[in-house]
């Protein structure tokens, strides 16, 4: 079941220079919540900007009723996102796609950038189940780093920089953490990053499951824009069949 | 509850409101099923269905331009064999009025659709999509000229027994020709506008947004375009109009019944926002509180 509701905007906090955290409250009991799932996000009074945002859930707390989001701030309506106030509402269509898996019994999440965030509550899931996971998060500069204690508090941290400003200097494919073992590699981020990670993935002969960020219209399978090709389903609906794919069955 | 001033026909189609969704925009109708209740439609219309299934374009498909958005979606379907067997019984008891858009590349295709889907009890109606721009054969191609317009709505017509919409294209000279056409060649309704042949450009990249260079362009940024089109073709022809073009609210379906339309379609709306519908009946019952309305047909073409 899919909801569309006005969330409250219980909490909105800057991470960074590009990223903000939004806490979203509803007022009635949250549905089931599953990692690697996403939010669709009405921005109101956007100039002359009309669909919806679609961004990935960072975390969900069925005890507050919340569910955070992180936001990069990348255009018009993703910054007029950013000035919203604390205690105004936002036409949230929710949960959407389809998830990781939680079942992986010694799991690799990989994050890029502002694809990090959907990790932490994926992490979570692992945490409770009893699975202390890796986290390995990539950055280009440690300013564009977030959160990194929260995870910390669940997972284990490992950070590739690359201009070496912390963490081990390079890309995530090159972090010394990798020569592990590992059952599964779990990742999102910009494509070419995973695409890298799905390469260690295939060396180390394990599954590795990525997250797609297509450019979407509606989000839950109407319209048919957000397409991804497959090997065994032809182009199918990021939103629906997605937003997380096993490497393999993708075309790219 | 139905409020029976909202209550319109097109032709031998009875509505219980004027609000359907348009093709390509409402997927099967289920996918909108968390959001409202199919039955409280006027109607809804089916994905294009074309002969042979069909993989559409490549990503991208989608850019979002000012007060709209550009798809090229190129009508990825699984043909009409598969809506027949695995859609239809799944659908055909949600309202009344499930309308198929059929779409194709050959006359031979059109009919092959139409006289399938004419065997489907549920189905009261076809949408004839002669002016779908993403495909590189047909589609548009038919509905640019009023004769090849006129060959194929003739050719459905004679395999295809009950109500029968045309669904024009705005990318056309004259609309008002080839609206003429299709209702002397046997149109018991003609839908417009489709989408408008539109591109959207990175500046960065210097690259098209989408990967066929060319898309459709929809939203409120063509409503404009669509109530000129309405208007003019409503005037010049017998048969009920249904408008298409950018509605995202009650006072747009009021404008578009005023310059003529009977009925009207709503689609890229029901991407910004599912429910869009049901906010768009309340609004009309609205309207004919405000207006002292007795039916919401006293509207029709009074402009």
């Amino acid at each position: 079941m899919k909801y569309q509701q006005d969330l409250m905007i219980e909490k909105k906090e800057f991470l960074n220079k590009n990223n903000f955290l939004l806490i979203l409250k509803s007022r009635t009991s949250l549905p089931e919540i599953l990692p690697g799932q996403f939010v669709n996000i009405l921005v109101h009074d956007v100039a002359d900007r009309l669909l919806r945002r679609p961004i990935s859930i960072h975390d969900a707390d069925y005890s507050s009723d919340t569910i955070s989001v992180v936001v990069q701030k990348i255009g018009k309506a993703t910054e007029k996102l950013s000035l919203v106030n604390e205690g105004e509402v936002l036409n949230v269509v929710f949960p959407l796609g389809n998830s990781f898996s939680v079942e992986e019994k010694r799991p690799l999440l990989v994050g890029g950038g502002v694809g990090t965030a959907p990790l932490y509550y994926l992490a979570k899931k692992y945490y409770e189940r009893g699975i202390r996971p890796v986290v390995l998060i990539g950055a280009r500069t440690k300013e564009q780093l977030f959160l990194i204690e929260k995870y910390s508090s669940i997972a284990d941290v490992y950070i590739s920089i690359e201009d070496g400003s912390a963490g081990e200097k390079g890309l995530v494919t090159d972090n010394s953490i990798l020569q592990k073992e590992f059952s599964a590699i779990l990742t999102c981020g910009p494509t070419p990053m995973m695409k890298a990670v799905n390469k260690e993935a295939l060396k180390k002969n394990i599954p590795c499951y990525v997250s797609l960020e297509n450019r979407m219209a509606c989000g839950i399978g109407a319209c048919l824009c957000c397409v991804s090709d497959t090997v065994n389903e032809g182009n199918v609906c990021v939103c629906t069949k997605g937003p997380v794919f096993d490497a393999n069955d993708l075309k790219w | 509850m139905e409020d029976i001033r909202l209550n319109t026909t097109v032709g031998s189609l009875r509505l219980k409101n004027p609000v359907l969704t348009a093709s390509g925009t409402f997927g099967f109708g289920t996918e909108y099923e968390d959001f409202l209740d199919l039955n409280t439609l006027g109607g809804f219309i089916v994905k294009g269905t074309t002969a042979e299934k069909r993989e559409g374009n490549p990503y991208p498909r989608l850019a979002e331009t000012p007060s709209g958005m550009i798809n090229a979606v190129g009508l990825q379907n699984k043909g009409v064999e598969y809506f027949c067997r695995n859609i239809y019984p799944q659908i055909k008891d949600k309202n009344e009025n499930i309308i198929v858009n059929v779409s194709g590349s050959s006359i031979e295709d059109y009919c092959k659709v139409a006289s399938m889907i004419n065997d489907l009890e549920g189905i009261p109606a076809i949408e004839l999509n002669i002016s779908c721009p993403n495909v590189k054969k047909g589609g548009m191609g038919f509905g640019v000229n009023k004769d090849m317009a006129a060959e194929v709505v003739k050719e459905v017509r004679s395999v295809y027994k009950k109500h029968l919409i045309v669904k024009l294209t705005p990318n056309v000279t004259d609309i008002v020709e080839i609206a003429r056409a299709c209702e002397k060649a046997g149109a018991d309704s003609l839908s417009l506008i489709n989408t408008l042949l539109a591109m959207a450009v990175d500046a960065e990249k210097q690259k098209p947004l989408i990967s066929t260079v060319t898309g459709g362009l929809s939203g409120p940024c063509v409503k404009p375009v669509a109530l000129r089109c309405v208007w003019q073709v409503s005037h010049n022809v017998d048969i009920p109009v249904i408008g298409i073009g950018g509605i995202m609210n009650a006072t747009d379906v009021v404008e578009f019944m005023l310059v003529g339309a009977s009925a009207v379609e709503v689609g890229t709306a029901n991407f910004v926002n599912p429910s869009v519908c049901r906010e768009i009946i309340e609004g009309l019952s609205d309207y004919c509180d405000r207006h002292r309305l007795n039916s919401i047909t006293e509207l029709i073409g009074k402009i």
